[in-house]
């Protein structure tokens, strides 16, 4: 029995290290495989829909550790070469979560009037353009608040690497807790560490969706959206403004 | 890739062992997770003061931390303060508790979704506080939310594998075990991978028709 010493609270802060590391990689992989396999799910061509329908279901239907154990145990017996653990973690947290983000995509692009799609048909923008410039615009502040769920999912689902010898945070609890024989204090602490950062990331995740939905127009500041300064004012200044003057207006 | 069909002829028997487990630790979490729930979300909404802001704290750390290291907490903390759990109550007992937290957030949408008429027409006809929940709010709520309820069991089902940290030999359980003694692991962790696969597919497939037929 014996307190947790410098060289252990090390050992912790370096876990918090790799699962920072670990959620922003699998959150950047599964974001973009969620906008490419959401948008295939919409394509016009069976095929592509039929593709990513099945992804989504397979990476839907299994467990991430099972995905996980498979990538580390099967593909390098099976294939003959071995993944970096680090990214075959990343690999597996990315994939599982890009699937669910999928439909997340799938629904708010669907969910974008088709007038909008048709306006811009009319006025002669290719497909990419009609993309950026007016569906994803519109679809991207519906789709922050389900996206900020998922990061919480996958900052938890970070933790299962521990399980495959990845030094995360859970795993160096594991190294304290054999070191000084006691498990309630580093557990707690790393709960609570766990809970900061997510709490954290959803602050962040509020005001990005603030932004989004002034850049798209929607929001509070409806008067300001129609005004010319709106028009014309830099877009980030006119977002910072609309966060700032809705903060006592949203519930 | 040299799979062996024979590993998996020897491997079945073993993971229905340990389907049954993960049948029976999701029926029993399943079970915890919607009383709880049911409990955190009717003292969220009319518990006196003193009680809802610690629910409403303890659901919302209990949601925002990995059910890995709960496991863990649970399975190391616990007996550190005399009360020593088997694996299996202790994976259902984590398990239960960390989805009870989403089924409480389920149940209150569907509480809110009740019309305010209910609650007056049940304050007019002097109806006790048992029984307006009981015989008027609840039974409309639950009705409402059911299809949410049966998603959250299929990720619970996905979750189950988790239990093999502390020690319950469900069917990833099964596959470990089984590729330690034989080291036929490509062959185990597929055929449990799969099987999963197998099983949630269905699963979610019912639980989509069976929200858009309540939907109509």
């Amino acid at each position: 029995m014996s307190e947790i010493t410098p060289g252990l609270w090390e050992i912790l802060l370096d876990g918090v290290w790799i699962t920072l590391q670990l959620t922003f990689l699998s959150a950047a992989l599964a974001a973009a495989v969620a906008f490419v396999t959401g948008l295939a799910r919409l394509n016009r061509l069976r095929i592509v829909r039929f593709a990513a329908g099945v992804y989504f279901e397979v990476f839907r239907g299994t467990s991430a550790l099972i995905l996980m154990f498979w990538l580390f145990f099967v593909l390098p017996l099976g294939l003959g070469w071995q993944l970096e653990p680090m990214w075959a973690a990343v690999l597996a947290l990315g994939l599982s979560y890009g699937a669910y983000g999928s439909e997340v995509v799938r629904g708010a692009v669907a969910a974008v009037p088709r007038g909008q799609h048709e306006a811009g048909v009319a006025l002669n923008l290719p497909p990419g353009q009609r993309l950026w410039r007016i569906v994803l615009p519109q679809a991207w502040p519906e789709m922050i608040p389900p996206f900020n769920n998922l990061l919480i999912e996958l900052l938890k689902g970070t933790a299962l690497v521990s399980v495959m010898g990845v030094s995360d945070l859970a795993f160096g609890a594991a190294l304290v807790r054999n070191a000084t024989g006691q498990s309630a204090p580093v557990y707690t602490v790393i709960l609570l560490v766990y809970f900061v950062i997510a709490f954290a990331m959803t602050r962040g995740m509020r005001v990005l969706e603030r932004r989004a939905r002034a850049g798209a127009g929607e929001g509070p500041p409806r008067r300001a959206a129609l005004s010319p300064r709106r028009l014309f004012a830099p877009r980030r200044r006119a977002a910072a403004a609309a966060a700032a003057s809705s903060g006592g207006e949203r519930r | 890739m040299n799979w062996d069909w024979s590993a998996v002829d020897a491997f079945l028997p073993r993971l229905a062992d340990g389907l049954l487990v993960t049948a029976q630790a999701l029926a029993l979490s399943a079970l915890l997770a919607f009383g709880l729930g049911l409990v955190w979300a009717v003292a969220q909404r009319s518990g006196p003061a003193l009680v809802r802001g610690p629910v409403a704290v303890f659901t919302e750390f209990i949601r925002n931390t990995p059910l890995l290291v709960q496991l863990f907490f649970l399975y190391y903390v616990l007996p550190e303060w005399g009360l020593t759990l088997s694996a299996m109550v202790t994976g259902v007992v984590g398990l239960g508790l960390h989805y009870s937290t989403y089924t409480a957030e389920v149940y209150r949408a569907g509480i809110e979704g009740v019309p305010r008429g209910q609650w007056e027409a049940a304050t007019a006809l002097s109806l006790s506080r048992g029984r307006t929940w009981g015989v008027v709010i609840l039974p409309q709520a639950i009705r409402r939310v059911a299809p949410a309820l049966g998603n959250y069991v299929i990720a619970m089902l996905k979750d189950t594998p988790m239990l093999f940290v502390v020690g319950v030999m469900e069917m990833l359980g099964e596959a470990r075990q089984f590729s330690s003694e034989t080291f036929l692991t490509v062959e185990a962790v597929t055929v449990v991978g799969i099987a999963f696969i197998l099983l949630s597919c269905p699963a979610s497939f019912l639980m989509r028709t069976l929200e858009r037929r309540l939907a109509r």
